[in-house]
């Protein structure tokens, strides 16, 4: 039976339940992932991390979410009331949404009736997903916005500018598996690669939808909406206690929401990893809850590997990245995914699908070599022959733009 | 999801419950969008409005219609003008004044022209029109039935909607676009001309204030090898204004006492 014939029987107090375990796990998660981002950082750094509160400082999420509802809770004078109150409810609420759509275990047994993990099982869940998304940055924009003050203005702008570019990559990348499932339900696409996970057969797609759930979960190096460095904490400057704990929630569970998309559309799902197809029985079905769990800690971790790895993008570069290689990608890709579709939906013999694949490398390897030539000339254009020799050594000035700056 | 065997014309208690509570908040939210002040409650008023119409959508099954509604016009377009909003300046709230002459009589007109032209248009659809009926046109799936329509039947209006679409954002950004009035020098492209310059005196940036000198203050010059002012190690609006001060002011007294 599909997870949708399965959910489609479930009494009104299984629904009521689910609700609340989907709660209970986010916000459990949360304050795991706090401690364990805190402890892989430390390692990635040499340090040991929190070790202070319970056994090796498990409880230090903990404390500190207490600690954050006792401080003082302050509302800047020149701060919208209402809207900086709304801000941090909007966030909260949307980022847990996500989780309806996304199916968690295959069938199993639940208290006596045969259910799935999935809250609910809409025909659109992937585009509900993304519209849900949509609608929580409303929370950054707006506490960038309702705080009164230019850091937290900045925040707001680079966020929206950023998700709206981001956004779009996005949603490019799952049109090749839509187009692949034939579905944008869940339940469907996780059904869909029983065989072959979509990692797999359309990387590219993966790869896209990686990168741009980064930019869209505002962590580093895409965390412009915050910088730090540049603008103190971005759109939460001005928030403290537990507005601000809030937002810290928030920026979690969306890591975990987003991880959790990228499992379902690309990973499988709650399936299995190749060859160990027989642990989906063990433990009447619940045992797929501990497989999708591990694929979506193991995105987790890649969060965590990034931030302790790479320093933060410029916004130009960010930008630059998002329109000029991401989406033109994408939409090239979406060519070539579709076409092959056709070709085997209408049953082309093999020879043609074999040459035209041939035939799109050999376009790729073209265009790649005709813009490093076009790179090398601009660079051998801008060199200056008739430049005074230096009388004491100088280091040498590789691809100079000197001309353009005398002329 | 509402139940689709339902006699055309008649409700679900749920959806009519629905309805009866969102309808009077959408009302509102619209009345409000035109009354307040702030450009940006109002944008939002006008976002919540939009979220109400596609909860309306998907309860009269039209799923993807109302999903697509969210991402596209809450997700995108709102956040564009908000994003416009916020550049234009947060305080800032629409000026009252006529600046061009007759506008305000132009404007009424023409929305009372594009409202009647909404009426005619929707009811010459509704009225008098044989019921299809939901179940009929979602038999073959919400995003499928939709797909069907808009890439078989009106697929030519649906392609000349996207080019002119483009055509408006292509113009607006051509109408936008401006010559850059300062200069393009990247960090790089300023170091290179440094060092291109014939001399390399300033090759390493101009000297720090203070260097050599017994203060390291801002206004304190750098010492030359021959014990002057360096003139470039410190700013010229402090030399203009004569907030300069000599090294030597700070040598210790006992120092001079003992020469």
């Amino acid at each position: 039976m599909s997870n949708a014939e399965l959910i489609g029987q479930d009494p009104g107090w299984i629904i009521a339940l689910k609700g609340l375990i989907i709660f209970a796990t986010c916000v459990v998660l949360t304050i795991m992932s706090v401690w364990g981002e805190r402890k892989i950082v430390a390692r990635m750094q040499q340090r040991i991390g929190p070790n202070r509160v319970g056994k090796f400082g498990l409880l230090q999420a903990l404390v500190d979410g207490i600690k954050l509802a006792l401080k003082e809770d302050l509302i800047p004078k020149a701060a919208d009331r209402i809207v900086f109150v709304l801000a941090p409810i909007i966030s909260t609420t949307t980022c847990f949404m996500a989780f309806a759509v996304i199916p968690l275990t295959g069938e199993v047994n639940f208290f006596g009736r045969k259910t799935a993990m999935q809250l609910t099982d809409l025909s659109v869940g992937v585009l509900y997903v993304l519209a849900i998304a949509s609608v929580g940055v409303y929370g950054i924009v707006l506490a960038g916005w309702s705080s009164g003050s230019t850091y937290p203005l900045l925040g707001g702008l680079r966020s929206s500018a950023q998700v709206i570019s981001y956004e779009v990559a996005m949603g490019l990348s799952l049109v090749a598996v839509f187009i692949y499932s034939g579905s944008m339900s869940t339940s469907e696409i996780v059904a869909a690669q029983q065989q072959w996970w979509y990692a797999v057969i359309l990387f590219p797609s993966f790869a896209i939808y990686s990168i741009s759930m980064v930019g869209e979960t505002n962590r580093a190096p895409f965390d412009l909406a915050e910088a730090e460095g540049e603008l103190v904490g971005g759109f939460h400057t001005e928030y403290s206690s537990l507005k601000f704990a809030l937002f810290f929630l928030s920026e979690y569970v969306n890591i975990i929401a987003v991880s959790a998309l990228a499992t379902t559309l690309f990973l499988g799902g709650y399936h299995a990893f190749p060859g160990l197809g027989f642990t989906e029985q063990w433990l009447g079905g619940w045992f797929t809850l501990i497989w999708f769990f591990i694929k979506v800690l193991m995105f987790f971790f890649i969060f965590v590997w990034l931030r302790g790895t790479l320093p933060r993008l410029r916004y130009d570069q960010f930008m630059k990245f998002g329109w000029k290689v991401l989406i033109p990608f994408s939409l090239a890709w979406i060519m070539v995914v579709s076409t092959l579709r056709v070709m085997s939906q209408q049953e082309a013999p093999r020879i043609l699908i074999v040459a035209f694949i041939f035939s799109m490398v050999l376009l790729y390897l073209a265009v790649t070599t005709l813009v490093d030539r076009e790179k090398a000339k601009v660079i051998k254009a801008a060199k200056v022959t008739n430049s005074i020799e230096p009388d004491f050594p100088v280091p040498t000035i590789e691809n100079s733009r000197v001309e353009q700056i005398n002329g | 999801m509402i139940n689709l065997a339902l006699d055309i014309g008649k409700t679900a208690t749920p959806e009519s419950f629905l309805f009866y509570f969102l309808a009077p908040l959408s009302v509102l939210a619209a009345v409000g969008m035109l009354l307040v002040k702030k450009a940006v409650h109002s944008a939002l008023l006008l976002a919540w409005v939009m979220i109400s119409l596609a909860i309306f959508y998907i309860a009269q099954d039209a799923l993807f219609l109302g999903i697509v509604q969210i991402v596209v016009y809450t997700g995108a377009v709102m956040m564009l003008f908000l994003f416009i909003l916020m550049l234009v300046g947060v305080d800032s709230s629409d000026s009252l004044e006529e600046n061009i002459k007759g506008l305000r009589l132009v404007a009424i007109l023409s929305a009372v022209g594009f409202g009647g032209l909404l009426i005619s248009l929707i009811s010459r659809a509704t009225f008098g029109r044989q019921i299809y009926g939901l179940a009929a046109a979602n038999s073959g799936g919400n995003a499928n039935g939709l797909a069907e329509q808009l890439f078989t039947k009106y697929v030519f209006a649906f392609e000349v909607v996207s080019a002119l679409l483009i055509t408006a954002a292509l113009g607006a950004m051509v109408l936008a676009h401006s010559q850059k009035s300062k200069s393009q020098f990247t960090q790089r492209d300023l170091s290179i001309s440094r060092f291109r310059k014939g001399s390399l005196k300033d090759a390493a940036g101009l000297p720090g204030s203070g260097v050599y000198a017994l203060h390291n203050a801002v206004d304190v010059p750098a010492l030359l090898p021959t014990g002057k002012a360096a003139p470039t190690s410190i700013s010229a609006v402090l030399e203009a204004r004569g907030d300069m001060i000599e090294s030597s002011n700070f040598q210790l007294r006992e120092e001079e006492e003992d020469k």
